[in-house]
C-alpha cells in the first residue's frame, strides 16, 4: 500500500511561471528560467551546507562562498547534460541531485585546507576508536590493531592498503580522498569494497571471524 | 582475543553485500529512488542494489539525506 505522499512544491514552481524544465532551460524563455533554476540550486545548496557544517567546521563566509560555488557548478553541470534527462523523476528533483553532488565534491576538495592533514606517517593506533573500542581497553585494542594489521600486509594490493589506511584507520573521508588521488568516490569505493571482502576472508581463515556459512542456525 | 563487541563491529565493517550497486548506479538513480521514499513508496523493491549500496555507503547516504531533504522541503528539517 502507497504511504502519503511528502514532496513539496519548490518555491519556484509556485509562481506563475512555467514550471522548470527541458524546454524552459532551452526555449525562448532560458534566461528568467536559468536565474530561477540558480536561485532554487542555491537555497538547496546553503540548507545541505547549514547541514553538514557541524561536521566539517565551516562557517559564515566560507559557507556562503561554498553555497554559490556549489549552485554555480550544478547549474553548468545540469545544462551540459539537459539531453540526458529521462523523466525517471521531476525535473527539479533531477537538479537538486546536480546541486547536493557539487556540495559533497566542494566539501571533499575543502576537506584539505585544513593544516597537519596527511596520508603519512600511518596511525594505526586510532584504528579501535572507529570501531568502537574505547582506548582505555588497551588490551583488546592491540590485539586488534595487531589482527586487522596483519591482515592488510597480508592479503592487500599496494592501492588497497593505501585507500584502506587512508579511510579506516584515519578516518578521511571518501570524497577528500577521491580529489586528493584524483579519482572519484566510485572508484575508491570499488577499491574498499574488495579490500573489506579479502580482509574479511583472511580473519575468517586465521579463526577471528566466523564464516557465515558454517553457522548453526 | 578480540572482545565479542570488537568482532562485531569488524564483522558489521567487514561484511559486504554482492547486491550492492555502487556509487555511479545509485547516484545515477538517486533521483528517482527518492521521489519514491518522498511519495511514500518502497523503494528497496524497485531498486533492491541501491538500497544496499545506501547502507554500506557513507557519503552516498549523505547524498540521499540531502536530496531527500530538498525535495521535502525546508519543513522537513531537524
Amino acid at each position: 500500500m502507497a504511504g502519503t505522499d511528502r514532496r513539496s512544491t519548490p518555491p519556484d514552481e509556485a509562481a506563475d511561471d512555467p514550471p522548470l524544465s527541458v524546454e524552459a532551460l532551452t526555449g525562448p524563455g532560458r534566461d528568467a528560467a536559468l536565474s530561477r533554476l540558480h536561485a532554487m540550486l542555491l537555497r538547496a545548496t546553503r540548507a545541505e551546507l547549514a547541514r553538514r557544517a557541524p561536521r566539517v567546521g565551516i562557517t559564515g563566509p566560507e559557507l556562503t562562498d561554498l553555497a554559490h560555488q556549489a549552485a554555480d557548478d550544478a547549474v553548468v553541470s545540469i545544462l551540459r547534460r539537459l539531453s540526458e534527462f529521462r523523466g525517471e523523476s521531476r525535473f527539479t528533483t533531477w537538479a537538486y541531485k546536480f546541486a547536493i553532488l557539487e556540495v559533497s565534491s566542494k566539501l571533499g576538495r575543502h576537506f584539505w585546507n585544513r593544516p597537519a592533514l596527511a596520508l603519512e606517517p600511518e596511525q594505526w593506533e586510532q584504528l579501535p576508536a572507529r570501531f568502537g573500542v574505547a582506548p582505555e581497553l588497551a588490551a583488546e585494542a592491540r590485539d586488534m590493531i595487531t589482527v586487522v594489521r596483519a591482515a592488510v600486509d597480508n592479503v592487500l594490493t599496494e592501492r588497497q592498503r593505501l585507500v584502506f589506511v587512508a579511510l579506516v584507520v584515519h578516518g578521511i573521508p571518501l570524497d577528500a580522498l577521491a580529489a586528493k588521488l584524483t579519482t572519484d568516490r566510485n572508484t575508491l569505493y570499488k577499491v574498499m569494497f574488495d579490500a573489506r571482502r579479502k580482509i574479511r576472508a583472511e580473519l575468517v581463515t586465521k579463526g577471528y571471524l566466523i564464516d557465515p556459512a558454517r553457522m548453526v542456525t | 582475543m578480540l572482545s565479542d563487541e570488537a568482532r562485531g563491529a569488524l564483522d558489521r565493517f567487514l561484511t559486504t553485500d554482492p547486491a550492492d550497486a555502487g556509487c555511479d548506479q545509485t547516484i545515477a538513480l538517486l533521483d528517482a529512488y527518492v521521489e519514491m521514499v518522498a511519495a511514500g513508496q518502497d523503494p528497496e523493491r524497485a531498486y533492491p542494489g541501491i538500497a544496499a549500496h545506501l547502507r554500506s555507503c557513507g557519503p552516498c547516504g549523505d547524498d540521499f539525506e540531502g536530496l531527500l531533504r530538498a525535495v521535502l522541503g525546508p519543513e522537513s528539517g531537524d
